[in-house]
């Protein structure tokens, strides 16, 4: 109480003393930020943190020349408590813009409080499909710099189709997440020839396919999966101990350098998708790569590099905007004059507030890396499609005269 | 004035006061306390079971589920419940919540103890199970979203109106159920949980009993969940996992089963430091873990039991008084 009085005086004195000048620069971008903190995703929450607190701390915790109060707050991963968590953050601690939200369930559930609450919501890592894509004129305060779950994965349908590969077996976890993800892949692999032959669901959490594999039909010639947590570690080695030995194609978060240091080597070859990999080589994804790692002792995922990104774009809005926060309609127009250098390459939006973006098809390989002297497991690039938009080549209207992609879309047409 | 009376007048006074002090506290305040009290609907109806009969549900959230996923998919997808028709979701939930009771009820009240827990923890795994699957009517994993709340003549996207509809119908479940475990009917369940197989041999239908008062809990649990979509704006299936249940339970036995002001109290300090506190500071994980074990060592019966222990120890001290006067006197 006492503190909050000494603001008080501190800035009143301030202003008396400085004149008006002074109030434009002494303003504060209040940020609140929303992450599973504690909890089972609790790692990854830290994971996002980290991310945009280091993008912070390298610019002496300002962003635009403002300075930053930025306000963490936990959500437990349950989409309820992210809600309650928001309001708190914007009816009491009123901030300009709410960040975050790991799940795509928390990114559906906080984009009606933006609305309601008319503040902005950047979603940094959630990439639930149609907040971006059919649902979009219902969140006008809604912003992504991160991703849709299918787009890296349409650019992967394609990639198969150009290597050769005729029939898939699609195994991905049974939510939302898993359906997006293989929805994009099945799609584009159709289209340009491929057959999906079987689509298989097993529950988000399951440790034992020991069920699944032996019903994998014998004459595919690929494996496209997307596991989750604790499923992506045990898929591949529990595949290969059985002795099948088809390729893998996963979607990127089977994959990401969250998990990678604790697979085994039998995950070695394996090919994945995602806008992010830390074993790209360009100089200034090295140069964060190396800062982070020396900050937190891991190489980074797209859960850190998407938030670093996003504080990042903030950092050009704001000083673009003239050091102030214009208000969220205002704002969103700024975000989307801006082209940014990022650590995963060139991002920029698209009309419908999503990123357009690099997807790298990266394949697991055991090597030496921006001169670290141990063999690591590093998802090494093996081709780069840039530019992709969330609508792949279909164009805009096209893309969303189809339904979300789901469980039953598209329809699994050559599995008997 | 008789001791009960003493106790009602304080349970409303302290409503009074809660009604007059909260909407002026600062809006988050405002929020956490609607929330706090639609829930505490759904930890009353727990203790109608655990506190007053003696059955360890398990599978409270379901009846809460379904209210809620009624009011959103009638919500979103009919628009229906916006206006005055709000009052009929309400009686919609509320019988749902009864007749999904009346149904499980049919399974779960056939055992007793242990297996009476696992069939409703089961049952309730079942609709969560719904929840999660049937993606066309409940949006799956992702959950559904409402657009709004209704406004009949009252707005009730003003938090402060809100706040007092969550808090009269909190304040009317309350007086409903207490005066059910003071019904006559109420007297046979607590013989119930004190001993079953005498109360049969006295000629009670202990079965009915019991069903019956699981589908009035069913039905509380729906008017809960009604509220709690509206509360959100928001019901997911994390609305009706297993950890709802749970939290309703702990909440139970946190402020003391058998006494309904307990179970709000419970509720209170349950979201209090999971809501409050977590904004505060990051260990209060340990600070709720630690009211749990230190409430299960020391007070078995809640802190509801501390008011009981001390109300004993003023009754015994005066009984100790009496005799010593009746002694003193000269005969």
């Amino acid at each position: 109480m006492t503190k909050k009085l000494q603001n008080i005086l501190l800035g009143g004195c301030l202003a008396f003393g400085l004149g008006l000048t002074s109030q434009a620069s002494a303003e504060e971008l209040r940020i609140g930020y929303i992450s599973p903190v504690t909890g089972i995703f609790a790692q990854v929450g830290k994971d996002m943190v980290d991310g945009f607190q280091m993008y912070l701390d390298e610019h002496g915790g300002k962003l635009g020349g403002m300075d930053v109060k930025f306000i963490v707050e936990d959500d437990q991963g349950k989409p309820d408590a992210g809600v309650t968590k928001a309001r708190k953050l914007i009816l009491q601690d009123k901030v300009h813009m709410i960040i975050g939200g790991l799940l795509a369930s928390t990114g559906y559930a906080l984009a009606p409080v933006s609305t309601s609450e008319k503040t902005l919501y950047i979603s940094s890592v959630s990439s639930a499909d149609d907040l971006t894509q059919r649902q979009l004129s219902k969140y006008p305060y809604f912003v992504r710099t991160s991703w849709t779950s299918s787009l890296p994965h349409q650019p992967l349908g394609q990639w198969a189709c150009d290597n050769g590969f005729k029939k898939v077996i699609v195994i991905a976890a049974d939510y939302a997440f898993g359906y997006e993800t293989a929805g994009g892949f099945q799609k584009v692999f159709e289209d340009c020839g491929g057959k999906v032959v079987q689509k298989i669901w097993p529950p988000l959490g399951t440790k034992d396919f020991g069920p699944y594999i032996p019903t994998f039909k014998a004459d595919a010639d690929a494996i496209f999966t997307t596991m989750v947590g604790p499923m992506a570690l045990q898929f591949p080695k529990q595949l290969r101990g059985a002795g099948n030995k088809l390729p893998i194609l996963g979607s990127g978060v089977s994959y990401d350098e969250f998990v990678l240091p604790f697979m085994g080597d039998e995950v070695i070859g394996d090919v994945s998708a995602l806008h992010y990999s830390a074993a790209i080589d360009t100089p200034k994804n090295q140069a964060f790569v190396k800062a982070y790692r020396a900050k937190f002792g891991k190489v980074p995922g797209y859960y850190s590099e998407n938030n670093y990104t996003t504080a990042m774009w903030l950092d050009e809005a704001i000083k673009k905007a003239g050091g102030k926060y214009p208000g969220p309609e205002e704002f969103i127009k700024v975000m989307a004059s801006i082209k940014l250098d990022a650590p995963r390459g060139p991002v920029e939006l698209d009309e419908n507030r999503n990123p357009i973006e690099n997807v790298y098809i990266k394949k697991v390989e055991k090597k030496k890396m921006f001169g670290y002297d141990k063999d690591e497991l590093w998802n090494s690039v093996i081709k780069t499609y840039p530019k992709v938009s969330q609508f792949w080549t279909y164009g805009k209207d096209k893309f969303l005269a189809q339904p979300v992609y789901d469980r039953d879309f598209p329809p699994c047409k050559y599995c008997e | 004035m008789s001791q009960q009376q003493i106790k009602i007048l304080i349970v409303v006074a302290v409503f009074g006061a809660l009604a007059l002090i909260v909407p002026h506290s600062g809006s988050f305040v405002v929020l956490l306390a609607t929330r706090a009290m639609a829930f505490a609907i759904l930890a009353m109806s727990v203790d109608l079971l655990l506190g007053f009969t003696g059955l360890s549900s398990m599978g409270q959230a379901a009846y809460f589920g379904v209210g809620a996923y009624l009011t959103a998919v009638l919500a979103t997808k009919v628009h229906f419940g916006l206006g005055w028709d709000f009052w009929l979701v309400v009686v919609m939930g509320i019988l749902l919540g009864a007749a999904l009771a009346a149904l499980f009820g049919l399974f779960a009240i056939r055992a007793g103890g242990v297996y009476f827990l696992m069939i409703t923890l089961a049952l309730g795994q079942c609709v969560w199970g719904l929840a999660y699957r049937w993606n066309s009517l409940t949006g799956g994993d992702n959950g559904i979203n409402m657009s709004g709340r209704p406004n009949f003549g009252l707005d009730l996207t003003n938090e402060v109106t809100f706040f007092y509809l969550v808090f009269a119908f909190f304040a009317v479940s309350m007086a409903l159920m207490y005066v059910l475990v003071r019904s006559p009917f109420g007297q046979s369940l607590a013989g119930i949980r004190e001993r079953e197989l005498r109360m049969q041999i006295l000629g009670y239908n202990t079965w009915l009993h019991k069903y019956i008062v699981f589908i009035i809990a069913g039905g509380f649990g729906g008017l809960a969940g009604v509220l709690w979509a509206h509360t959100n704006g928001h019901v997911s299936p994390e609305t009706v996992v297993l950890t709802t249940s749970v939290d309703s339970l702990l909440m139970v036995v946190l402020g003391g089963a058998g006494t309904l002001v307990g179970a709000t109290i419970g509720t209170a300090i349950v979201f209090g430091l999971r809501e409050y506190l977590s904004t505060l500071v990051p260990w209060w994980q340990y600070v709720l873990g630690g009211v749990y074990v230190l409430t299960i060592l020391y007070l078995p019966m809640g802190l509801m039991g501390i008011l009981a222990r001390t109300g004993e120890r003023l009754k015994s001290e005066s009984k100790d008084e009496r005799p010593k006067k009746l002694a003193t006197k000269p005969s």
